[in-house]
């Protein structure tokens, strides 16, 4: 009844192009941009930023990343961590060695280093395809472990392996208590979130899909698969490397490269799977759901008054997860996002459902 | 020339315990098209049952002989892989027929997961043994053609004579039974293999089973040589490059893909890891695959792909 397009006119090109075309859409992202700068600063507690918001912002921001890779382009790619490893400890170098370097550009070439290595990883993909490929991607990831664990010139030859960055600043306003660095990795988020959207609403978006879609055909309409290919490589690592040097600098401030193994490729890859292919909106709601999973499961026996051992209640998270996993495929294979595509179309019908 | 030699065995040696698993990735993926993650965590699963087992029985029932302790663990461990292949078949492929590889690559994951969390909470997450009673100690071979001979681990040697009997067992099941011949079938066409009247289903279930009996023969032996513990799991992992260098639709291909990868880690590992600061072993693999299937992107005996618009 309240959220409908009828009456809604449009009388100019820019009008019909827009990313939300509908009033009702437009209003309630505001209203949301307004809750998550304003409102929520202001009121969440110092724990849910560092446990819940902080993670949830930065691998969104990751899982965006992969999406386009994934979701829009069709390449698999198993090796997101080694992407964001790159981005950490390229910002990191970048951060250590140079002195005075602003922190959002140590950032940006973080995300550029990875972009160089992205691409280097991606151009298999020219021949490799499919399940082949995916698997060929590890090998980014168990090269990039290596290469940080074993070469010393990465880690700024820290004696311990581990690399560790403090006192950070942006602009001359000191990034220090959990609010600023949540308003950081917000505004990045938002800007990359609006930068992907119109990338895939564009030319370039729709070569991807029609890569991801049928590689042959598109190549017979005239689509270039190295571009298309290793464009959505390049964008993709950009992104997740951006996420990868957050994610050392704001949420872990100290970290080796454990931080980026095979498991968060997974994880990431969950994110993207859950949350919807090929869909922006997919990226945060699979983040969410990834996020807030492990720590509602380590709650829910307190709630109910049951205690039990650390190590039993490991191995249920995990029992629980992978089942919950399976179970979500199965339910909905197109992820979260389908669930909220149908939802807006059920509104849109109710209360008359013909 | 008696150290390249050595290296070179021990390389084969290893080679033929990655096909052990590469075997299970091979035989789910050609007959249901599911790229199967879970490999893993199944050969943990079925180590842990045979190790726990083999502990359990002969206190349950009062007796104490080892070799029978190990048999009656060997059918036990068996019969709950089989049980774990029907649930799988049940709950989740049976769901999912029809979906695209991503999403039936992601539910393995997500069954990998399941199985690591519900195996250690049933059989505990210790360290466990498995006493098979291989031989620890090594034998000297070729002591007349070489000054000092070759020193060969009488385990590895074992093992790989057990992965060489399970490769020829699978290679008569596939070949000469008409199950084997059904699960061809299956592998070639689905449709058309359920066109003619074979269940579908109890296929998926078999070769599920089949997949953890190669599971269970490759937990035994790994475990036997490493013990058993949540990092066999991760042995998957080595095994993945071995499965894409042999080719996906291959048994052969696991086999000769186990054997190169597992020469070319060890010579990797002594001839240029010194070079390049060690501990190369585990990317060496997956870079030695993607350099094949540069040239051949099916992997060596793998399905030709043809695209077709």
């Amino acid at each position: 009844m309240f959220y409908r397009e009828n009456g809604q006119f449009k009388s100019s090109y820019r009008a019909d192009q827009q990313i939300f075309p509908i009033l009702q859409d437009r209003v309630l992202m505001l209203a949301l941009l307004v809750f998550a700068f304003a409102v929520v600063p202001l009121t969440a507690p110092e724990y849910w930023f560092r446990a819940i918001l902080i993670p949830f912002l930065i691998l969104s921001l990751a899982a965006l990343g992969l999406n386009i890779l994934v979701g829009y382009c069709g390449q698999i790619s198993l090796g997101t961590g080694a992407f964001m490893a790159v981005g950490a400890y390229a910002a990191y170098n970048f951060h250590v060695r140079i002195d005075g370097m602003p922190l959002l550009l140590s950032l940006l070439l973080g995300g550029l280093c990875s972009t160089a290595v992205g691409v280097l990883f991606g151009i298999p993909s020219l021949r490799i395809k499919g399940l082949y490929l995916a698997v060929a991607t590890l090998a980014a990831q168990f090269f990039v472990d290596w290469a940080f664990l074993r070469i010393n010139w990465f880690t700024n030859n820290s004696s311990s392996g581990s690399v560790s960055v403090s006192s950070l600043s942006l602009f001359g306003l000191p990034i220090e208590t959990a609010v600023q660095k949540y308003l950081l990795c917000l505004s990045l988020l938002v800007v990359f979130a609006l930068m992907a959207k119109n990338l895939v609403r564009s030319s370039i978006g729709r070569e991807w899909m029609a890569m991801r879609d049928m590689d042959v055909a598109a190549a017979v309409i005239g689509i270039r698969p190295v571009y298309a290919k290793l464009t959505a490589f390049a964008v993709s690592s950009f992104i997740v490397g951006v996420a990868g040097a957050l994610w050392g600098f704001v949420h872990l401030g100290t970290w080796e490269p454990a931080a980026f193994n095979i498991d968060r490729s997974f994880q990431l890859l969950f994110m993207v799977i859950i949350g919807g292919l090929g869909s922006i909106m997919g990226s945060f709601f699979g983040a969410a759901f990834i996020v807030l999973l492990p720590i509602l499961l380590n709650q829910l026996p307190g709630w109910f008054g049951i205690t039990i051992s650390t190590a039993l209640a490991s191995h249920l998270e995990f029992m629980i997860f992978g089942a919950l996993i399976v179970f979500f495929l199965i339910v909905e294979p197109h992820g979260l996002a389908r669930l909220w595509s149908t939802a807006k179309e059920k509104l849109r019908l109710w209360p008359f459902p013909h | 020339m008696g150290f390249f030699l050595e290296t070179l065995f021990g390389g084969l040696m290893v080679g033929m315990l990655y096909s052990l698993i590469a075997i299970g990735f091979v035989l789910i993926y050609k007959a249901s098209g599911v790229f199967n993650f879970a490999q893993g965590a199944m050969v943990l699963f079925a180590a842990l049952a045979m190790a726990r087992f083999a502990e359990w029985l002969p206190r349950w029932l009062g007796f104490e002989s080892l070799v029978l302790a190990n048999l009656l663990a060997f059918v036990a461990a068996m019969a709950v892989m089989i049980a774990v292949a029907w649930l799988i078949e049940r709950l989740v492929l049976s769901k999912l027929v029809n979906q695209e590889g991503i999403t039936l690559l992601m539910a393995t994951l997500g069954i990998a997961y399941f199985l690591d969390g519900l195996g250690q909470t049933l059989f505990g997450n210790d360290i466990y043994k498995i006493d098979v009673g291989m031989p620890k100690e090594p034998m000297m071979v070729l002591e007349s053609v070489f000054e000092g001979g070759l020193l060969l681990s009488r385990e590895d040697l074992i093992a790989a004579l057990v992965a060489a009997a399970l490769v020829v067992v699978l290679a008569l099941f596939f070949q000469k039974t008409s199950t084997g011949r059904a699960l061809r079938a299956v592998a070639d066409d689905h449709q058309a293999a359920q066109s003619i009247g074979i269940p579908l289903n109890r296929i998926w279930v078999i070769v599920w089973s089949v997949a953890g009996f190669a599971a269970l023969v490759a937990g035994i032996i790994w475990g036997s040589k490493l013990g058993v513990q949540f990092s066999l799991s991760l042995v998957a992992l080595k095994a993945l490059p071995v499965v894409i260098l042999g080719g996906l639709t291959s048994i052969p291909g696991a086999i000769i893909g186990g054997l190169l990868i597992g020469v070319g880690e060890k010579l990797s590992e002594i001839y240029l890891g010194p070079m390049l600061g060690g501990g190369i072993e585990i990317w060496f693999a997956y870079v030695l695959a993607l350099v094949f299937l540069l040239v051949r992107p099916q992997g060596l005996f793998g399905e030709k792909i043809i695209d077709r618009v």
